[in-house]
């Protein structure tokens, strides 16, 4: 396998009561950034590349692996904050949501069309 | 729940000039496959056009209703009928 899911940093630590107020330190919002412009190729999904837990993270999956494309890969199920977090920076509602060089490439529906006709090959490159 | 076919009326109503086809694929009320022709999409990039539809559903996206996938094209890119 090519690929290994990433777990965010702040997936151990203890949830905080509150979310945090705009302006305020927001962790979770923190190790999601980073994680995206750590990674060329990162895909935030439901469940992991092996054990999708949804049949738009497992179509995303298997057309990045046909790409033989390395990517990083985090489940947003273990924290829902996670997803609320990622939508609020993407202003993208759905998982899966896939990231290329820091830029939401699309969801599922995108990334089968851009595979299907060969731009999301010459996006990953 | 929605139906398959208020997401359609909602939808055109929302985005002037649009057209969607739009099909309950579980029949259960909370998973929707439509495809949007509309001329506001002309000129913006997939993610954009995809924006402008689940602008329509705010909050439930991820709520109501589950899944709503989504195949947009402009009318100049639309196979004709």
């Amino acid at each position: 396998m090519s690929s290994q899911p990433d777990s965010l940093p702040m997936m151990s630590s203890e949830p905080s009561a509150a979310p945090a107020p705009s302006g305020e330190s927001n962790p979770i919002r923190d190790a999601i950034c980073e994680a995206i412009s750590e990674h060329k190729v990162i895909l935030f999904m439901k469940g992991t590349p092996d054990a999708p837990a949804c049949g738009f993270s497992a179509r995303t999956v298997a057309v990045l692996q046909s790409l033989e494309a390395p990517f990083a890969a985090v489940d947003v199920l273990p924290d829902p904050r996670i997803r609320q977090e990622l939508s609020a920076i993407s202003n993208w509602p759905t998982i899966p949501q896939l990231f290329v060089d820091g830029e939401l490439v699309g969801g599922c529906d995108i990334v089968c069309e851009m595979y299907e006709s060969g731009e999301l090959a010459q996006a990953l490159v | 729940m929605p139906s398959a076919d208020e997401i359609k009326q909602r939808i055109e109503t929302a985005i002037p000039g649009a057209n969607a086809e739009v099909e309950d694929y579980t029949g259960g009320g909370d998973h929707f496959r439509a495809s949007v022709t509309a001329a506001a999409f002309e000129g913006r990039s997939r993610i954009e056009q995809h924006r402008l539809v689940y602008d329509v559903f705010g909050a439930e996206i991820g709520g109501a209703i589950h899944a709503l996938a989504l195949k947009t094209q402009t009318p100049s890119k639309a196979p004709i009928h």
